[in-house]
């Protein structure tokens, strides 16, 4: 049986020669990402910013009558509400801020949402309340010191790992191709507005995981030859193992790909926005692990000295008779 | 390599078929068999995103608790004078700024004042620090200044007795196996799986029950009353209704913490629903003692700081039996004979946050996570049979254990599967199927190298556990991380996370290798196809 081979086996395509397009193209991308993040802002969900979200499925049509229920909720007077549909069309939340005081009456937000619901019955027979979310303010700026420490404190310790295992150069391109990667999520989010809650967190962690894993076997790789053939130029080096782990860095990310599809398609639509960022994160990790995290060993001159000659005896041999050849 | 013992072939096979075991309490259901007493049961709870329910996080007010502490303080002091061997006469007790202060009338008998008072301030847990701080300042003043041990000490008592009476109200509410658990030093968490509508449960909460009998000063000046203003040894209630307040005697009173029972009844003549309590023996005898003394006049049934209704004394009540009465319906006069007979809230407790999830959304959300898993799973189980052939095959049995595997381990940990878990699944899945990848990959780069099958296969595994060592620190040190600092969703994630990136290295490298390593001893083929 031939088997399905999605990258050739030898590839010998010299990715470097890209290396200064690319890193302008990725330096833009950061820059548009961050300028988007300040002018549009994340759609931050109740987690972060308080108030209270009520979840909406219309059972019997194929989208919700938004409009329609934006003056119906706004006629209650409890402000403006903001009303999004999250993966289906026919699923919507609607967010308000809590009322006045309620940090003191909890019964205050109590009868909002009580409200809100019924007005939302009444009108739409169809309507199935499927939860309700209410975070006070002190919670939810809680809870984003405690996101934005957890995304920190990973970040950081992770680096330091890849310090210890490997060299401080290595350590700083993981973390410079880590920035990279979690800001243009953070760019989608800005941009597309989806909202941005606790799970999306849990997704980011994710993207920093598999951001670090794509960049560490491309860097195990790279350490290796380094090793090997002290005295090929750093270049050529890194071009060598991006071209040796070129078919993994595919299938894995094909794997990672379908799995996640399959769970943004088919999975329950509260987590659509946890797998659109995953997916997207993929693809950045995997372009980042070749033309971020490689070329940024050159400006950073790693050199093959620092690491101590452990090649296996087999590969001692070819080298030596390649050597003599 | 292909070096591989009986007994490491038969450990392998165990840890697998144990972990996967552990999994079956959850998917089979056994309500029809005797299942032996004997052998554990462990299910894997479901997160409420995905059985449906409420949660609530309550909090506590700590100032209240040391408002309250002061309170308590002062009747305890003035009662330690009172009864100390040389009594000591001493003025107003004043708890301004959060400290209790007063005077000795006469300066000679400071010390002994100190001595009597003194027994009252250590006590903070068994390190021996004083919970009050006490000074003698200017001669004949004498200051009892809380200190943080003690404060702290008091707010985590009133929280453990918050604790045990939420439960005891949730269990008369009659919901199915909530949980409550104290987080952090003045918060609760609630969560009743479930549980549509929280709206009872919340009222229910939200009631401190803090039943108290006071005398009815009639000889306030309305003025006054309306003004705010309380004539001494008075204090100011305002009414439930709203409407307008009156002022009671401060001291003296009956406190609802000498209730033995209470219950719902009906008024006999108008069908007005009520409550009727009934006193333990010292509160019996005390009511007993204050109604006769006080026939023909008004006292105030005051709950939580607000006057129900003030009923003339018509006849000294010795039975120790009470009615309240104040507009209830059946349902409020129910849930108040419930919130009276689980005792008091040591202190006030709101909602800060509510989650409440239908469970339409979480049936909803289970099935249709299953389908994505299902369907993933497949999808990748063609792919890497394509791609890898036999060895893709071992990797996808791996993949299959792997799963099952932490199913088995979150049921026997009793961990909660949230909608984040089931994405932590699909990210442990990709990873275990990366770990294949790797050793994959690496075969066939020593294949076309020119090593021979053996060799190839031993470096392959050799030279890729270095990388997937190095990949999955990072995993486990993202997902500790996650869990420790992490809350609700992010805590769920790595839960399955955590527990993944352990299977997934034993399935993947462990089990495979074993499995490649059987048949090549077998097989002992010249060549491979990957």
């Amino acid at each position: 049986m031939r088997l399905l081979k999605l990258v050739p086996d030898h590839t010998n395509i010299h990715f470097l020669k890209w290396q200064w397009p690319t890193t302008i193209i990725s330096v833009a991308l950061m820059v548009l990402s961050w300028v988007l993040i300040f002018t549009h802002g994340l759609n931050l969900g109740v987690d972060f910013v308080g108030g209270q979200m009520i979840r909406v499925t219309f059972t019997q049509s194929a989208s919700a009558p938004t409009a329609q229920l934006r003056s119906e909720v706004e006629a209650l007077g409890f402000g403006e509400p903001i009303i999004q549909t999250f993966g289906a069309p026919n699923e919507i939340s609607i967010r308000l801020r809590l009322p006045e005081g309620s940090d003191k009456n909890p019964a205050a937000a109590e009868a909002m949402a009580k409200t809100v619901t019924a007005k939302v019955k009444s009108a739409h027979a169809d309507a199935r309340i499927d939860g309700i979310d209410s975070v006070s303010g002190k919670v939810s700026g809680e809870l984003g010191t405690v996101a934005i420490k957890a995304l920190g404190a990973a970040a950081l310790a992770i680096s330091i790992f890849i310090w210890y295992r490997f060299e401080w150069q290595f350590g700083v391109g993981a973390l410079i191709s880590l920035i990279h990667d979690v800001t243009l999520v953070l760019g989608l989010f800005a941009i597309t507005q989806m909202e941005f809650d606790l799970t999306t967190v849990a997704a980011i962690l994710t993207v920093i995981g598999y951001s670090l894993n794509d960049t560490i076997v491309v860097y195990d790789r790279i350490r290796e030859n380094l090793k090997k053939f002290r005295k090929m130029p750093l270049p050529e080096l890194l071009d060598l193992s991006v071209n040796e782990t070129l078919a993994r860095t595919v299938v894995t990310s094909g794997t990672m790909l379908i799995t996640l599809l399959a769970l943004a398609l088919l999975g329950p639509k509260v987590i659509f926005g946890f797998s659109a960022a995953l997916i997207l994160g993929i693809f950045v990790c995997t372009y980042s692990s070749i033309y971020a995290a490689a070329p940024m060993l050159i400006w950073l001159k790693v050199t093959p000295s620092s690491f101590v000659d452990t090649e296996s005896k087999l590969d001692r041999q070819e080298r030596l008779a390649r050597e003599q050849r | 390599m292909l070096d591989f013992p009986r007994w490491k072939q038969l450990w392998l096979w165990f840890i697998a078929l144990a972990a996967m075991a552990a999994a079956v309490p959850s998917f089979v259901s056994f309500a029809g068999y005797a299942w032996p007493a004997a052998l554990p049961n462990p299910k894997i709870n479901l997160g409420l995103d995905l059985a449906g329910g409420s949660h609530l996080l309550l909090e506590a007010n700590p100032d209240q608790v040391t408002a309250l502490r002061l309170e308590s303080k002062e009747e305890e002091v003035r009662n330690a004078l009172k009864k100390a061997s040389h009594p000591v006469q001493i003025g107003d007790i004043s708890n301004k700024d959060g400290s209790l202060s007063f005077m000795v009338s006469n300066p000679a008998d400071v010390d002994a004042a100190r001595e009597a008072v003194l027994p009252l301030t250590n006590g903070a847990g068994l390190s021996g620090q004083r919970d009050w701080d006490i000074k003698v300042v200017d001669t004949t003043r004498i200051v009892l200044t809380p200190t943080k041990a003690g404060i702290d000490q008091a707010v985590s008592d009133a929280m453990s007795v918050a604790t045990e009476v939420i439960r005891k109200r949730i269990d008369a509410l009659g919901t199915r196996e909530p949980t409550i658990i104290r987080q952090g030093a003045d918060r609760i968490v609630v969560q009743v799986p479930g549980l549509k509508d929280p709206t009872a449960l919340k009222e229910l909460l939200g009631k401190t029950a803090k039943l108290e009998f006071k005398l009815v000063d009639t000889t306030a000046s309305p003025t006054d009353v309306q003004s705010g203003i309380a004539p001494p040894g008075d204090e100011i209630v305002p009414y439930a209704s709203g409407a307008g307040a009156m002022a009671v005697k401060r001291l003296g009173g009956i406190k609802g913490d000498q209730l033995a029972s209470a219950k719902q009844v009906f008024e006999q003549q108008t069908g007005e629903a009520q409550v009727q309590i009934n006193f333990n023996q010292a509160g019996g005898e005390k009511f007993a003692a204050l109604t006769s003394a006080n026939v023909n006049k008004p006292f105030a049934i005051i709950l939580d700081g607000k006057v129900l209704s003030a009923p003339n004394i018509n006849q000294a009540i010795l039975g120790g039996t009470a009615v309240i009465s104040g507009s209830f319906t059946v349902q409020s006069a129910t849930q108040l004979a419930i919130a009276l007979n689980s005792g008091a809230l040591p202190v006030d407790l709101k909602v800060v946050e509510e989650r409440t999830v239908g469970p339409d959304l979480g049936a909803d959300s289970i099935q249709k996570g299953a389908i994505a898993m299902g369907v993933g799973t497949l999808a990748v189980v063609v792919f890497m049979a394509v791609t890898y052939g036999r060895f893709g095959m071992y990797a996808n049995a791996a993949v299959i254990i792997n799963v099952i595997m932490i199913l088995g381990i979150m049921a026997v940990f009793s961990t909660t599967l949230t909608l984040p878990g089931i994405a932590g699944f699909v990210l442990t899945i990709g990873a275990a199927v990366d770990a294949n990848v790797l050793i994959n990959e690496r075969i066939r780069e020593e294949r076309h190298r020119g090593r021979k099958v053996f060799q190839a296969v031993e470096l392959g595994y050799k030279e890729a556990s270095r990388t997937i060592f190095d990949a999955n620190i990072t995993h486990i040190i993202s997902a500790v991380l996650m869990f420790v600092l992490g809350s609700g969703p992010i805590k769920g994630f790595a839960v399955v996370l955590m527990i993944g990136i352990v299977t997934s290295v034993f399935t993947s490298v462990y089990l495979t290798r074993m499995w490649v390593a059987l048949w090549l001893r077998k097989a002992r083929p010249n060549d491979i196809t990957i």
